[in-house]
């Protein structure tokens, strides 16, 4: 028995061989930041980088709370969980001055709604969600939510949804015009009547391959995010992002610090890093988004600039942020989500 | 095989009765510490008040059972009516696991017939044949099976080459995907099982029918499967129990657009409902029915013992 | 002799057991197939190549999947042999110590884990360590895959242990050998059999475990079947299929082994 004790406790140290330097635990969404960037980083550094993936906002605060905290030392959240995260108390505070190159956060996201201040991050990346059309396959108007939500019988069985409640359920709020914290009885039965409807349209729920399955054509409409679009352009020239005339979704993903984070000198480190404007313009010509820092121009692909999917038409609607309910209404919301899923 | 191990063999041999407790002492701490003592903490957490975005607060409630049983509308006030959302989840989940069970059966007892009466040295080849897949990861298994299945997948393309069908099948996403995943991940606990019994078979009685004019259909309808039965129920069992609780299938084969049990139960914890005691009350419901099924099992083996 | 006058044959049950037999290897035919597909795309074939068995120990995924290895067989070693050596211990009590009234209570706590769904024990072992605080990480998944191995390398231990009548170690005491000689000496080396398949039998279970280890997983620990899954989800690629062919493999040893291993018969 002693034996074995020992040689697991030997495997355990195998198993996670840590650099003397420092280490970093990074929570971060799939198939979003390139690898070079953070072997750049350790060479910089000598921090060694664990990068564990997630596939959605609301996985990641369950997974933090069942137990995750103290495991990780930052995240990257999108801009209504930032807040619900500051409220559940998972996010610790940066200090004045301990971010050398906060300067560099281009002003108009220096104070957001969704963290005053930027007590507890900084920008990431900006984008926006809405759908994209194969148009070999479709040849009407593709800027409108009906697509969606109301789909000519030929698109019918042919869409795919990303599987996260915030984004799917705002978007649904948006095709029919209502807020969304709604606490009008009638418009959420409505909403909650109108999703039964088009779900017996939609052929999957899918976040992770939403562009595969457009690439593979196993769908012709995918709800999708910008520069998720954008790629899949590269794969399939037919793939046009939709900006739908009653609106869209827009996001911005930051890095926050959490609460109890083991390494919390290199989760600093890895903020400062990004905050260069050389740094986050790799990311954005990687993932195809927008950044939120000042100075990052001469660093970004010139072909950035003109993307069809970061260029909304005139025709396009307003964007909108995801709204935090209270406890009381998002319950509402919960049940909708559950209706709609059974 | 579930008797004997449930009854830990007859011959009781009392060698190291000295020691039993000893012996039987790291079992007992791993088993009641990592196992037992889990699942009565699970119980004690379907009776908790649900916190905002997942975890508990320490107050005793029913509200996961309420919940689970009881609709009081959308917005929680109206006069609670019979919920059928989650008996709907647990009736789909049953009735996918049933057909799979039943497509493993169709195909299952007359793969096991054939190889039971094979030669004695081909039999255990035929049985090595039978157990290789079981043992290939079942998420690469269904991973294959999706691949396989796909609009544009081999399946399809082969089918549409030799002229069979003049569009591809839409397999993928459907209930019907589910359940060919679900039959094709547990096909092996079907034969197996059946194999047993009917290798203890005694084909004299077959014979002893032929000679009072059965036909072959009626012995095998009145002679072979009574006499069999406990293996085919035992296979039942064990494809159907796994079934239940799957959500691999589900959610790589059925599109993740139809909650089952599996897949309800994991949203509660890593996925948008966050409601611990609600998903620790529905692993609890799952838990019990399936007890329920083992108990009705072990009856109908031990009738099964007492009439041979 | 013939089909019509054999009672024991039914038309069209061979054809059934070759549907059965295509319906479990089409699929594993197929990825082991693919795997050599020269082609960066899953749905074309490209001709014959092993660029992805290469990738897999080269390419831009090869660190993520090499430590994900060493985490699975380090877990999958350490679980085993614990596992077994409980399990050895347990079948010994049960199987040689009489009949006494823990006898029944203690089977049923070993075979426990594999009567539990094993969505519910994941769920039951995710709130239990959360709730005494037990940080998520590689331990959690080793404790985890020991407690859900134990049955499997029990069963075949008991099958074993009921097959060796006790005159054996009787006559080693007899000749004045103590109870644990007898045991070291004759019991043990009998039994060896059922050992060796109730180890593989644990060692591959825990290999092959998804669903419990993703939910006591911690930060970035990643097993196989974890990492598969989680690069899967994004759409099946060739370097996935080269990985499954390598685990496919693996595992056809392992069960030979065990085949010839059961078939060994030293009581004789």
């Amino acid at each position: 028995m002693k034996l074995l004790t020992s040689s697991a406790m030997a495997l355990a140290l195998l198993a996670n061989t840590a650099a003397a330097e420092g280490e970093l635990v990074i929570y971060h969404w799939f198939e979003y930041i390139p690898a070079e960037l953070l072997e750049k980083f350790t060479a910089e550094t000598g921090i060694t980088v664990t990068m564990d993936t997630f596939d959605s906002n609301e996985a990641m605060l369950a997974s933090l709370k069942a137990g995750g905290m103290g495991t990780y030392d930052v995240a990257v959240p999108t801009d209504y969980m930032v807040s619900i995260m500051a409220g559940e108390g998972l996010l610790d505070t940066i200090a004045d001055g301990e971010l050398a190159n906060k300067g560099n956060i281009a002003p108009e996201w220096a104070d957001p709604s969704f963290d005053p201040g930027r007590a507890h991050s900084i920008p990431y990346q900006w984008g926006s969600t809405s759908f994209a059309v194969n148009t070999d396959d479709y040849d009407g108007d593709i800027n409108t939510t009906d697509l969606l939500f109301n789909p000519p019988a030929e698109l019918s069985g042919k869409i795919n949804m990303l599987d996260s409640q915030g984004e799917v359920l705002a978007m649904a709020s948006i095709h029919m015009g209502i807020p969304q914290c709604s606490t009008d009885r009638d418009e959420l039965q409505a909403l909650n009547d109108m999703l039964q409807e088009a779900k017996t349209h939609w052929a999957s729920f899918n976040s992770d391959t939403a562009r595969e399955v457009l690439v593979s054509g196993d769908v012709s409409v995918g709800m999708i995010f910008d520069g998720f679009s954008a790629k899949a352009r590269e794969d399939r020239a037919s793939i046009t992002y939709a900006f739908p005339t009653q609106g869209y979704v827009v996001w911005m993903d930051s890095v926050v610090l959490l609460n109890d984070a083991p390494n919390r000198d290199s989760a600093i480190a890895f903020m400062d890093f990004m905050l260069e404007p050389e740094n986050i313009a790799a990311v954005s010509n990687y993932a195809r988004y927008g950044l939120g820092v000042t100075g990052a121009e001469e660093y970004l692909d010139p072909e950035l600039a003109t993307l069809p999917e970061s260029n909304p038409p005139e025709t396009a609607g307003e964007g909108s942020f995801i709204a935090v309910c209270d406890e009381q209404t998002q319950a509402v919301y919960d049940q909708i989500w559950t209706n709609l899923k059974n | 095989m579930a008797g004997g191990a449930a009854s830990g063999g007859s011959a009781a041999s009392d060698t190291y009765k000295e020691a039993r407790h000893w012996l039987l002492m790291p079992s007992w701490l791993v088993l009641g510490f990592f196992v037992f003592a889990p699942v009565c903490v699970m119980v004690i957490y379907s009776f908790l008040t649900k916190e905002f975005r997942g975890g508990v607060i320490w107050e005793p409630t029913l509200a996961a059972y309420d919940q689970f049983f009881f609709d009081r509308g959308l917005f929680g006030d109206s006069d609670p009516t019979l919920q059928w959302t989650y008996i709907e989840i647990f009736w789909r989940s049953i009735w996918q696991a049933g057909l799979a069970t039943i497509m493993s059966l169709l195909i299952g007892f007359p793969t096991a017939y054939f190889i039971a009466t094979r030669p004695d040295g081909t039999r255990a080849l035929w049985v090595f044949l039978i157990t290789i897949p079981y043992w290939v990861n079942l998420l690469i298994r269904t991973v294959s099976m999706k691949f396989l299945l796909r609009d544009e997948g081999p399946m399809n393309d082969a089918l549409l080459n030799i002229g069979l069908i003049g569009e591809p099948l839409q397999i993928i996403n459907t209930n019907l995907a589910v359940q060919l995943g679900l039959f094709y991940s547990y096909l092996p606990f079907m034969v197996l099982p059946i194999y047993a019994s009917i290798e203890r078979y005694n084909f004299t009685m077959s014979e002893a029918a032929a000679d009072l004019y059965a036909t072959k259909f009626t012995t095998l309808r009145r002679i072979v499967l009574p006499a069999v039965k406990p293996g085919v129920i035992a296979g039942c069992i064990l494809v159907f129990v796994p079934s239940l609780g799957a959500f691999l299938a589900p959610d790589l084969l059925g599109g993740a657009k139809n909650f089952m049990i599996g897949s309800l139960i994991e949203e509660q914890f890593k996925g948008n409902a966050g409601n611990w005691p609600f998903g620790a009350a529905a692993s609890m419901i799952l838990l019990s029915m399936v007890l329920v099924l083992l108990l009705i099992f072990a009856q109908q083996q031990r009738r099964a013992g007492a009439a041979t | 002799m013939s089909v019509n006058t054999d009672v024991k044959t039914y038309t069209g049950f061979r054809a059934m057991t070759l549907v059965c037999m295509f319906i479990l290897y089409a699929p594993l035919i197929v990825v082991t197939a693919y795997s050599f597909n020269a082609s960066e795309s899953i749905t074309t074939w490209g001709g014959w190549s092993l660029r992805w068995y290469v990738d897999v120990f080269s390419g831009p995924e090869s660190a993520k999947f090499q430590q994900a290895a060493v985490n699975s067989f380090s877990i999958a070693i350490i679980a085993a042999t614990t596992a077994t050596a409980i399990a050895t211990a347990a079948a010994t009590a049960i199987v040689r110590g009489g009949k006494y009234r823990l006898r029944t209570p203690s089977l049923g706590l070993i075979t426990l884990p594999i009567m539990v769904p094993e969505i519910v024990l994941a769920v039951a072992t995710l709130i239990f360590f959360n709730s005494i605080g037990f940080t998520r990480g590689y331990m959690t998944i080793l404790v985890a895959h020991i407690a859900f191995c134990i049955p499997f390398a029990y069963l075949p231990i008991q099958a074993r242990m009921q097959g060796i009548e006790d005159t054996f170690e009787h006559a080693a005491m007899d000749l004045y050998a103590t109870k644990a000689q007898a045991f070291r000496r004759i019991l043990f080396p009998l039994m060896m059999p059922g050992i060796i398949s109730g180890f593989l039998l644990a060692f591959i279970v825990s290999l092959d475990d998804f669903i419990i280890t993703n939910f006591v997983k911690g930060a970035g620990v990643e097993t196989l079947p974890t990492a598969i899954f989680g690069s899967v989800k994004q759409g099946l690629k060739p370097n996935i299929m080269a990985i499954s062919t390598m685990l496919l493999s693996l595992s056809v040893v392992m069960v030979t082994i065990s085949y010839f291993v059961s078939k060994w018969d030293n009581t004789k």
